[in-house]
């Protein structure tokens, strides 16, 4: 078994299936033909399950997928046949919520695409070559939004509208948490 | 046609779904990422086209080698800019991009430099990208930085250096593994997630050092950890210290049970849940240690969360296979999951029921799953039939309840792999409960009335060829088969005519009524079907007269090919149109034994169904190629068989060699693989001395030096003992390894002139019984079984001690016998293999009863001079 619990992909597809961003940690799939079967043959299998209000899992080819819908943005996480469901669950939790804070509210493949940068970001934040690195939502968004100058740059490099960006920013996040 | 119209829908339906990706193209947003070569960077556009960049790498764009180094480049000038956002979109792009060596050295400085910033976010993130693109040379210059960063106070700063280190332990081993002081520093850090990233680190640094291991274990195990990712993980490592130490303290407490059980009282749903699946897992788990496990999980079954639902019941269905009393107490809440929403779920709790359940509860349960098998789909279905062929194979009594509910579900629609789950279990049940033979039979016979699958038509067929004929009025099948004739493609109709043809030689009394329908099929369409008939008509003596099938005619036509098919492809493909006819008996018999992952996980991996056979191109082959180019022994005769490699050094010593045996007639060579591990070093002369003082029957007969053996190039050596012809001797040696050694000078590579004569003592190594015994697959054990006539048996009781399962029973059984495992049915299990004494065969069975755990064994003796070994 392998010991340290291990993410093998993290996807959030669209109602029909394609890719908005996905990430791969592990070489089972090589290529990228490899992973669009698996993504196509994860989206028809889950597809027509209801996991809105409560994550839902399956089994498929060895692997365990847990994976959780909002409007039309299908959200997955994939691990090993022996891992623990349940860390897989708590991580496809804190990508779900932090997604939900960084788009504010408004859930949906337009709000997500026109946001792509603070997806990527997030995917990044949350697991690094399959290794767990935060799953508390709250954290993760804080991380992801800190779209502020470099604290250590003098006041006068900032223009007006970079230090409005910057006092607008530090506001969402103290309304965050 | 309708496909220009499809698209203008498409097309609209995009517009009120408005993407800012739409229409994106590569070229134009590579054109676009000259912005990032602007004087006066513009943070905001400049992020938008790293994440155009990304986008089109994530939709599975590819970038030529030129285009990745361009962007490459345009994107190390954004260290200019102070924008924190636009700085993280560069350190993801960095790391998509993946670059080269040469390129790495670009960004190094620019990477080093936000490693020492005193924003937290850039050290972090500045770790993260440099340990993934570096190399080895780069790192030991940032070691410094990043044992800093493990201890430091942002637990963000500290996780990062930790999983990186995790990451870099693959590649640079022995630098990560000067951190331990700082990473245990980290382990008892207050931020959850760094104790956690710590402790996988710290056991991965200790993994090898099994005292370590322990001792880690127990000081963590007393304290609190506090992340309950961390906590999962130290259950692992508990369990794996458990698993170890097993073998040592068999009698009292189990070691660690108590933290184990501890865990499953924690908050975390998913610490509870790893502790209560650590203790099902257990070696030997008693009922009263199982009992506080179970409790939780049956809480989790009638969770509203499915992901606990899941995890529990999947848990308790492997219990349910080795101690299925100790889920009896969930069986309400199974019931309950039957009609769960989630598919997976109410088939993972269909299936433990199957085996939970007792004989009275059968009807009821059967009762239950046909409503459900009508709403799932055919993946299940199938788990479900494998579930009812085991337990109709448990409570035999129940057949008949339970071949009506296979036949039910044969005749409704479904997939190839269904049906063929579903006439496999037929198969079974028929060959293993005598009573259900011929009311399967003829489920199986109304099944090939109307199959659409060819294979399974076949396959069918040839299974009432066997055991048709064995039935009480065997002629009542003669019509099943000849309507098949009739209406089916040509493969169908060659198998039903091999079918009645076999009804022909079996039963006497039907032979005039099936050569009348064998005549028949001479004037079928089909080569095959005509040549299969005219051949069956001529050999069982079609020309009218009533005679009694010879046995060897028997046997040419029905009898098996005990050759395995791989071997036959490869000789035919080696073998050369000559003068001489192909000979069939030159055709290695031996099974070459598969990699057992790729038996495990089917279709996992793509390799491809017309992949040769992996590993070593036929060994045998190669083996005796070496062995017949040795002139000493040449006059050996043929080689019967060679071992697989035995070890008799240590792992990680200065010379590592391992000895691979090889059987004759009447001689054994060993074949010393040497390696030498130590660079300034070339050994000369090497030869194994080996003492056969405590085998009487061995003599030495030749000795193979090894002229020189240089540093890190492996060589043989090889010792031949004369050994009493066809007889199976054993016996113990002693081996040392005596060599010439020389200096080699490390910068030049020459070896000095003089060398000093050393000696090296090696394990001793056996010749067993398994080294005389080849393993050999058949294709039906029952069939070749019969074969043999009960006159040649000799019946025995050998105990094999006390085995955990089945499987370490059946591994042990090869270690010992090296025969080849064929048939795997209730409770018993059948090998086979070949035993070469005096070149007589004897072919050798073993039965084995998972009860008891005794090995019977049949030894049949018979004579066979057309098999030469």
């Amino acid at each position: 078994m392998e010991l340290c619990p291990s993410v093998k992909n993290i996807l959030l597809l669209d109602s029909e299936g394609k890719r908005i961003a996905v990430k791969y940690y592990s070489d089972d799939w090589p290529t990228n033909s490899a992973k669009e079967a698996f993504e196509k043959a994860v989206f028809t299998k889950t597809q027509k399950t209801n996991a809105r209000t409560e994550a839902e899992i399956t089994m498929f080819d060895n692997y365990v997928v847990v994976y959780k819908f909002v409007q039309d943005l299908h959200f997955f996480v994939t691990g090993g046949e022996n891992e623990n469901e349940i860390i897989l669950a708590t991580v496809l939790q804190g990508f779900f919520d932090a997604v939900g804070n960084l788009l504010r509210g408004t859930v949906d493949k337009k709000e997500a695409l026109e946001n792509l940068d603070l997806i990527l970001l997030c995917l990044d934040e949350i697991v690094d070559g399959g290794i767990v690195l935060e799953t508390d939502a709250n954290v993760i968004t804080g991380k992801v939004a800190s779209h502020s100058i470099d604290a250590g740059a003098p006041l006068s490099e900032q223009t007006i509208s970079q230090a409005l960006a910057t006092a607008r920013e530090h506001f969402t996040r103290s309304l965050l948490k | 046609m309708a496909q220009p119209l499809v698209k203008k829908d498409d097309d609209r339906d995009d517009e009120a779904d408005y993407s800012p990706f739409l229409g994106i193209e590569k070229g134009a947003v590579l054109q676009e990422a000259r912005v990032f070569n602007d004087p006066q960077l513009d943070p905001r556009r400049c992020s938008q086209v790293i994440t155009k960049l990304l986008y089109l790498l994530n939709q599975g764009e590819t970038f030529t080698k030129v285009e990745a180094t361009e962007v490459f480049f345009s994107v190390t000038k954004l260290f200019q800019s102070r924008d924190i956002g636009l700085r993280r979109m560069v350190y993801v792009m960095i790391k998509e991009l993946s670059p080269s060596a040469d390129e790495v050295i670009i960004v190094t400085s620019s990477l080093m430099k936000d490693m020492t910033s005193k924003t937290d976010m850039y050290r972090a993130n500045a770790i993260r990208v440099l340990c993934r693109i570096t190399d080895g040379t780069l790192l030991t210059q940032i070691e410094r930085y990043l044992k800093q960063a493990i201890v430091d106070k942002n637990p963000v700063v500290a996780s990062a250096a930790l999983v990186s280190g995790i990451h870099l332990l693959q590649t640079n081993p022995e630098i990560v593994k000067r951190w331990s002081n700082e990473v245990q520093e980290a382990v008892q850090s207050r931020a959850a997630l760094v104790q956690f990233h710590a402790l996988a680190l710290l056991h991965q640094i200790r993994q090898n050092d099994r005292l370590a291991v322990n001792k880690l274990v127990t000081s963590l195990t007393r304290g609190s950890v506090r992340s309950p990712l961390a906590q999962c993980l130290l259950i692992r490592y508990t369990s794996q210290v458990i698993r170890e130490s097993a073998n040592n303290t068999q009698t009292g407490d189990r070691p660690f049970y108590d933290f184990l059980e501890g865990c499953l009282r924690h908050k975390a749903e998913m610490v509870i849940f790893e502790a209560a699946r650590a203790i099902t897992e257990l070696n030997g788990v008693t009922s009263r240690e199982l009992t506080p496990a179970i409790t939780v999980l049956q809480l989790f079954l009638s969770s509203s969360k499915p992901v606990l639902r899941f995890a529990a019941v999947r848990t308790l269905n492997k219990v349910a296979m080795t101690h299925p009393m100790a889920v009896t107490n969930c069986n309400i809440d199974m019931e309950s999951l039957i009609s769960d929403q989630n598919r997976s779920i109410a088939t993972l709790a269909i299936t433990t029921l199957l085996k939970t359940g007792n004989e009275s509860s059968v009807d009821r349960l059967m009762k239950q799953i046909t409503n459900f098998m009508s709403d799932i789909a055919d993946e299940f279905k199938i788990v479900v039939v494998e579930a009812i062929r085991s337990l109709c194979l448990k409570f035999p009594l129940k057949h008949r309840s339970l071949m009506n509910f296979l036949s039910n579900i044969l005749r409704e629609e479904g997939g190839f792999e269904y049906k063929k789950a579903i006439v496999d279990s037929i198969v079974i049940l028929i060959r293993d409960i005598p009573e259900a033979k011929e009311s399967g039979l003829l489920h199986l016979c109304e099944f090939i009335e109307d199959c659409e699958f060819t294979y399974l038509s076949t396959q069918i067929l040839h299974f009432l060829g066997i055991e048709g004929p064995k039935t009480s009025d065997p002629s009542k099948y003669i019509r099943y088969i000849y309507n098949r004739v009739h209406l089916e493609n040509a493969t169908v109709r060659a198998g039903a005519v091999s079918t009645l043809a076999k009804f022909g030689a079996m039963v006497d009394a039907l032979k005039p009524r099936i050569f009348v329908l064998l005549r028949r099929c001479l004037f079928d369409n089909d080569d095959e079907v005509r040549d299969r008939a005219t051949l069956y008509l001529n050999t069982l003596g079609g020309d009218g007269a009533v005679v009694e099938t010879g046995e060897d005619v028997k046997e040419f036509l029905f009898g098996s090919l005990d050759i395995p098919l791989v071997n036959l492809e490869n000789s035919l493909k080696n073998y050369e149109l000559s003068e001489e006819s192909f000979d069939i008996d030159s055709v290695p018999k031996e099974v070459k034994t598969q990699p057992l992952a790729e038996k495990k996980a089917p279709g996992k991996k793509p390799t491809g169904l017309s992949a040769p056979p992996t590993g070593p191109p036929s060994t045998v082959d190669a083996y005796e190629r070496l062995l017949s180019s040795i002139p000493e022994f040449a006059n050996f005769g043929k080689l019967f068989k060679s071992s697989a490699p035995v070890e008799l050094t240590e792992a990680e010593t200065e010379y590592a060699v391992n000895v691979v045996k090889h059987i004759f007639d009447g001689h054994v060579v060993f074949q010393f693989n040497c390696t030498n591990t130590i660079p300034e070093q070339l050994l000369e002369n090497v030869t194994v001395i080996v003492d056969a003082s405590e085998a009487e029957e061995f003599a030495e007969v030749a000795t193979k030096p090894l002229r020189s053996l240089p540093y890190d190039s492996p060589g043989q050596t090889f010792v031949a003992f004369e050994k009493p012809e066809g007889v199976s001797a054993v016996g113990k040696f002693s081996n040392m390894l005596r060599f010439i050694v020389k200096e080699v000078d490390p910068s030049t590579g020459e070896a000095e002139e003089d060398g000093v004569e050393d000696e090296y003592q090696l394990e001793d190594l056996e010749v067993v019984a398994a080294d005389y015994m080849l393993k050999v697959g058949v294709s039906n054990f029952r069939n070749a079984w019969e074969s043999m006539g009960a006159d040649c048996e000799r019946v025995d009781e050998y105990g094999l001690g006390p085995r955990d399962s089945l499987a370490e029973a059946v591994n042990a059984v090869i270690n010992l016998l090296g025969m080849q495992p064929c048939e795997v049915s209730i409770q018993c299990l059948f090998f086979f293999g070949i035993y070469a004494v005096d070149m007589d065969m004897h072919f050798t069975f073993t039965f084995l009863t998972a009860l008891h755990w005794t090995v019977k064994y049949h030894v049949v003796n018979c004579f066979f001079t057309a098999i030469p070994v």
